[in-house]
């Protein structure tokens, strides 16, 4: 097992949205803090530090988590997956952001990266998944502007998109 | 010039009144938005935290720093002291001579007042130093609830005021005594409007830097306005305004009103960056900014009506008693005068008489929120009206139709002042009946009390207004002092359009969104003036006081983008375009007047087959081609509009304001069922009609009605800042403080309607703040309906509605003991258990007099050291949940009376707060040579312990005290527990065999 001295720094390096990265972190260095402030990925944002309000969701080795209640070194070697990763570098952006987009399904945007990090792990579980359902995954987070509509509408509606898509795909072959 | 030549396709469609997808969505929806804690900081930023008063009410005798400044990383520590020389107390909008300081400099008057702030090299090393800085409080009685507050016999918070009520005035519309006199029926209703706060998902940022040679501050935060408060922080920092320049960021986590509250911050992070001779930033965390940022004002009302029999209101008097908690921080009384000249909200009522108190009390100051002052007037005025049809058995709707202001009176002048400005309120609520289905709610209404259920309805009709006079404030002032004063009103929007070279748009408006859309609405207000594609318009909204065009009134508050600003918008735009039509009217042979922009050309006609230029072309000529101008065209394109509405005239000796420039209409009624068992407040239907004058982007405008619904949902049955009797604060993290989840909002039915506004540019009326003011109060109508009784408060939490219904609490199974109740304060703790001891009870009094004994079963006592005859210092680590805190505390052992008896008794102190606790402590011998140890305790724990742990006080307490009578049982069986002996305790009582209990 690994172990650090309380302010020793450790190299951390994971693969942040496809790409190896690295930086400098001590065992209590959030992170949440990490990645804003070490590598610069400030698309994730920081709401309540202890968890409740779902803003840092990130996706650790494709697993929705919250990135205020894990520890940098525990991302060490890891698959990390941030909002800024959804769409290609200079590339349109996904279906879940368009519809996003569509739905006005954010308003400020604070909240909107940690959504749509559960959002894409939950879509990638369940292929057809019903109002309650995207609500249940959605009380993981807390939204002060939307009143949730346009983000339940903009979930529904690429799932719907997703299932035709793959219809069309099997009678394609 | 460009030849002239023939139009290309047919001219667009208006932007104005579309929906459109929104221009602020694709950076933020890539996470590149641009908000506070984002933006690139210079080179040497150092990083603050602030120490916190766990105190409500106590003097400060004296701050060392000592300890934290040997802290690596820490490079200083700002105190009171450093702040009494280099600033100044807050102005106060009232005349009484109180100080509030961005720091504590010599008593605390709530928890969470900032003492010191820690700089160090970043932000962990900073908190690391915040338990070393040494406080000494000299503990005060608080003053916590409001009308306790209000009396004579109340601790006083200010004492150069005398008393806790720091402003009082009466007003006097119509002839209310007459009214009251000739009246049917006098109705009265006596409510409490609680404490919440939208608290958006950003907390406060502050970045701040100290230029010494220029002795001058640079804050960028993220403020939201009134830009008036610049000139309160200027003052603070003593600087001429131009030496403080002020930035907001590009982007905004949701602010509700509530980032106004970050302006103490400014100061006191520019403060701190002049001590540390280096950059300074700092960034709230939820705790700070739940327990110290800001809050709704709490009210107490009394309201009462002459009525007719036939349901008629002919007069109201209001008593109103303000909680403004323990500074009265500007803009505030303003949550009073802001509604002042709406008090009579949607109703034809003539007489009106009016007493407005404010007190101060140990809690938080309170501040902009959205709907400011608007939930809290109409959850007296609606639940008054309910109560009135309630109490003549007429139907709450007849009540509201015989009373609303009827369509041909607008302008209707109400009488405390408000000129509402257009609407036809009859109309919205015969819509509202209609394309809402009241008769069928009515129907499942009927059909669910036959079956003896909890089923009500519930209405409200508002008056929600918008862009504030900047002199409603001074009505608190009395007509003598508003002369001695000078006159205060208006509300000055600013908008600037340029072109560039190339002929692109750009728009700056100083209305420091946070998130509502105002980049998008203002490119289409501009496309359709210029008639320019509306993806070319670029729109910035940073706003830079040393730089870009503002006024008092500038930000983002009282709903006042769409009347003011976009009016702004359009009239900069109007005169970019009358300056190109100049230029253009030359080259296509044709008046200026009758000059047209559609698609990006400008036309000679009215007709698209008319002669055109491209107008980027036009445009180009003003800085590429001056000198082929018309005369009197100076060149270079940008215009500056300000723009001030004349309706907003300040308060007259009559003390009659109005207080804001337009009043849309807001009518909602819903259905609720209440589960009798859980107390549980279930939204059947939800429908909310809103009339905002013309709506510029319907989109955006069903998107505010939704998110200030959910807002007034959380208000009506989840959210309040609970507050213990000792002014401890008990809803310090997001598990406490309850937010509506996707599963507790429901989809309200969104209704509209359109009755433009005479006095602003476009028609528009502000949107933002309905359903923050008529949701609390439509949900608590639905439920006193319900339940048939009037006594409700807010919020509606399960347990609160339970206790309203009266529902008998099941007898606990056999041998299960009820949790004890926590005594008054929120934090105070009793209960009582028992413990068998291996010992005859005089070996067991005699060891717990044994300092060894007690240092070994007191849990995480490091160190022990008797200070007199069963008295002891000890330092002592209690963790509760996610804190753990290091207590000094001084143990005594008292009340002996050997071998029978003895009370055991703990005052502690840490950085996060006292905790004090008292165990009385009972002997019995057993048969079998041991001893029954019974013990009752009391306990009460403040400051930060309290504000993140309340919910799991009692099982901290009942485990941490159980351990002191298990470790001492094992004691007594020989030595300290081994790890394996514990871990068999621990197992025993999950099985249910309860380690050492009998």
């Amino acid at each position: 097992m690994l172990k650090i001295e309380a302010n020793d720094s450790h190299r951390v390096t994971l693969t942040l949205n496809g790409r190896e990265r690295s930086g400098n972190a001590r065992p209590r260095t959030l992170l949440s803090d990490f990645l804003r402030h070490e590598l610069g990925a400030t698309g994730t944002h920081v709401g309540c530090e202890h968890g409740v309000c779902g803003a840092c969701t990130v996706r650790v080795d494709g697993v929705a988590s919250r990135a205020c209640l894990m520890l940098a070194v525990q991302a060490d070697g890891r698959r990390v997956d941030t909002v800024e990763g959804l769409a290609g570098d200079d590339g349109p952006l996904s279906d879940l952001q368009a519809a996003f987009r569509r739905h006005h399904a954010l308003q400020c945007g604070f909240c909107t990266a940690g959504i749509l990090n559960s959002c894409a792990d939950f879509l990638g579980r369940e292929r057809d998944p019903s109002e309650a359902q995207v609500r249940d995954m959605l009380s993981g987070h807390l939204c002060r502007c939307t009143g949730y509509t346009g983000i339940v509408r903009a979930v529904l509606e690429v799932a719907a998109q997703r299932r035709e898509q793959r219809q069309e795909e099997r009678d394609d072959v | 010039m460009e030849a002239l030549e023939q139009p290309a396709a047919a001219a667009p469609q208006g932007e104005v009144g579309r929906s459109r997808e929104r221009v602020e969505d694709d950076a933020l929806l890539r996470g590149a938005g641009r908000y506070g804690d984002d933006l690139a900081v210079p080179p040497g930023t150092l990083h603050a935290a602030v120490l916190r008063s766990p105190h409500a009410h106590a003097d400060i005798r004296s701050v060392d720093v000592t300890r934290a400044l040997a802290v690596s990383g820490v490079h200083t520590v700002l105190t009171g002291e450093d702040v009494r020389n280099w600033a100044a107390p807050f102005p106060v909008g009232v005349r009484e001579p109180m100080e509030h300081w961005c720091l504590a400099v010599d008593r605390v008057r709530y928890v969470g007042e900032p003492v010191a702030v820690v700089v160090a090299e970043d932000r962990y090393a900073a908190e690391d130093a915040l338990g070393l800085v040494d406080v000494d409080y000299g503990l005060l009685s608080p003053a916590v609830d409001a009308e306790a507050a209000a009396a004579p016999e109340a601790a006083v918070l200010h004492e150069g005021v005398g008393s806790n009520v720091v402003s009082e005035r009466h007003f006097h519309y119509g002839e209310p005594e007459d009214a009251f006199a000739a009246a049917d029926h006098h109705v009265s209703l006596k409510v409490r409007y609680p404490r919440n706060s939208c608290t958006p998902i950003e907390c406060y940022v502050v970045l701040a830097s100290y230029d010494v040679a220029a002795g001058a501050y640079d804050v960028s935060a993220n403020f939201q306005g009134p830009f008036a408060l610049h000139s309160v922080m200027a003052r603070a920092l003593q600087v001429p305004a131009p030496r403080l320049r002020l930035r907001t960021p590009a982007d905004s986590g949701g602010s509700f009103g509530i980032k106004q509250g970050v302006f103490p911050y400014v100061v006191l992070m520019a403060l701190a960056a002049r001590k540390a001779g280096a950059p300074v930033k700092w960034v709230e965390d939820r705790l700070e900014h739940l327990q110290a940022a800001s809050s709704a004002t709490n009210r107490v009302s009394t309201i009462e009506a002459a009525v007719t029999a036939e349901g008629r209101v002919t007069a109201l008097r209001y008593d109103q008693l303000d909680d403004c908690g323990a500074y009265l921080r500007a803009p505030e009384p303003a949550t009073f005068y802001r509604m002042h000249g709406t008090l009579t909200g949607a109703y034809d009522i003539r007489h009106l008489a009016v007493r407005n108190r404010v007190v101060l009390t140990n809690k938080t100051p309170t501040g902009l929120n959205r709907g400011f002052g608007g939930p809290q007037v109409y959850y007296a005025l609606e639940r008054l009206m309910q109560h009135i049809a309630a109490t003549l058995g007429l139907d709450p709707l007849t009540v509201i139709r015989r009373n609303l202001v009827p369509p041909e009176a607008f302008p209707y002048r109400a009488p405390a002042g408000s000129l509402l400005d257009s609407g036809d309120y009859p109309a919205a609520v015969e819509l509202a009946e209609r394309d809402g289905g009241l008769a069928e709610l009515r129907e499942r209404r009927d059909a669910a009390r036959r079956e003896g259920r909890y089923y009500g309805i519930g209405f409200c009709a508002a008056v929600e207004p918008s862009i504030s006079n900047m002199g409603y404030i001074t009505t608190v002032m009395t007509p003598e002092e508003r002369r001695k004063a000078g006159p205060k009103n208006g509300a000055v929007s600013t908008a600037t359009v340029s072109v560039d070279p190339l002929g692109a748009v750009s728009v700056h408006v100083s209305s420091t969104p946070q998130g509502q859309g105002h980049r998008t609405v203002a490119a289409q207000v501009v496309a359709d003036v210029l008639g320019v594609p509306f993806e070319s318009v670029t729109v910035n909204v940073e706003l830079d006081t040393q730089k870009d065009a503002w006024s008092i009134a500038s930000g983002n508050y009282s709903s006042r983008f769409s009347g003011a600003v976009a009016g702004a918008v359009h009239k900069a735009a109007t005169r970019v375009r009358d300056r190109l039509a100049g230029i253009a009217a030359g080259p296509l042979g044709v008046a200026p007047e009758t000059v047209r922009f559609a698609g990006g050309r400008v036309h000679a006609g009215a007709d698209d087959g008319s002669a055109s230029m491209s107008f980027h072309r036009v445009a180009g000529a003003v800085h590429w081609a001056p000198g082929t101008l018309p005369e009197g065209e100076p060149g270079g394109l940008r215009e500056t509009a300000f723009w001030t509405p004349p309706e907003l005239a300040a308060p007259d000796e009559g003390d009659h304001i109005n207080s804001s420039l337009c009043y849309g209409f807001v009518f909602d009624y819903c259905g609720v069922e209440i589960d009798p068992v859980t107390g549980a407040v279930r939204i059947d239907r939800y429908v909310t009609l809103h009339d905002p004058g013309r709506i510029l982007n319907p989109q955006l405008v069903d998107g505010q009605v939704r998110g200030g619904f959910a807002q007034g949902l959380g208000a009506a049955l989840m959210e309040e800042f609970a507050y213990g009797d000792d002014g401890s604060f008990l809803a310090g993290t997001l598990a406490d403080y309850l937010i509506p989840t996707s599963m507790e909002v429901p989809e309200p039915v969104i209704l509209h309607m359109e009755t433009p506004s005479p006095f602003t540019p476009l028609g528009a009326k502000g949107v933002g703040e309905g359903n923050n003011m008529s949701t609390p109060v439509c949900i608590a109508n639905a439920v006193a309906d319900a339940l048939g009784r009037a006594d409700i408060e807010l919020p509606l939490t399960p347990a609160r509605v339970r206790g309203v219904i009266g529902i008998d609490e099941p007898e606990p199974p056999a041998g299960l003991e009820p949790a004890a109740a926590p005594r008054g304060g929120g934090s105070g703790l009793r209960a009582s258990d028992s413990v068998t001891m291996p010992a005859p009870p005089e070996t067991v009094f005699h060891r717990m007099l044994e300092p060894a004994t007690l240092a070994a079963i007191i849990p995480g006592c490091h160190e022990l050291e008797a200070t007199g005859e069963n008295a002891y210092r000890a330092d002592v680590t209690v963790g509760v949940g996610m804190i753990r805190a290091r207590y000094e505390a001084r143990i005594t052992l008292s009340e002996l009376d050997p071998p029978h008896s003895l009370r055991l008794s703990g005052v502690g102190e840490s950085a996060m707060g006292s905790a004090e606790g008292s165990a009385r402590v009972r002997l019995t011998a057993l048969d079998d040579g041991g001893t029954r140890l019974d013990y009752d305790y009391e306990a009460a724990v403040g400051g930060k312990v309290a504000a993140v742990g309340a919910r799991m006080l009692q099982g901290a307490a009942r485990v941490i005290i159980g351990q002191i009578f298990t470790r001492l049982a094992a004691e007594l069986g020989g030595g300290q527990p081994s790890w394996w002996r514990r871990l068999a305790d621990r197992l025993r009582g999950l099985v249910g065999r309860g380690g050492g209990r009998s």
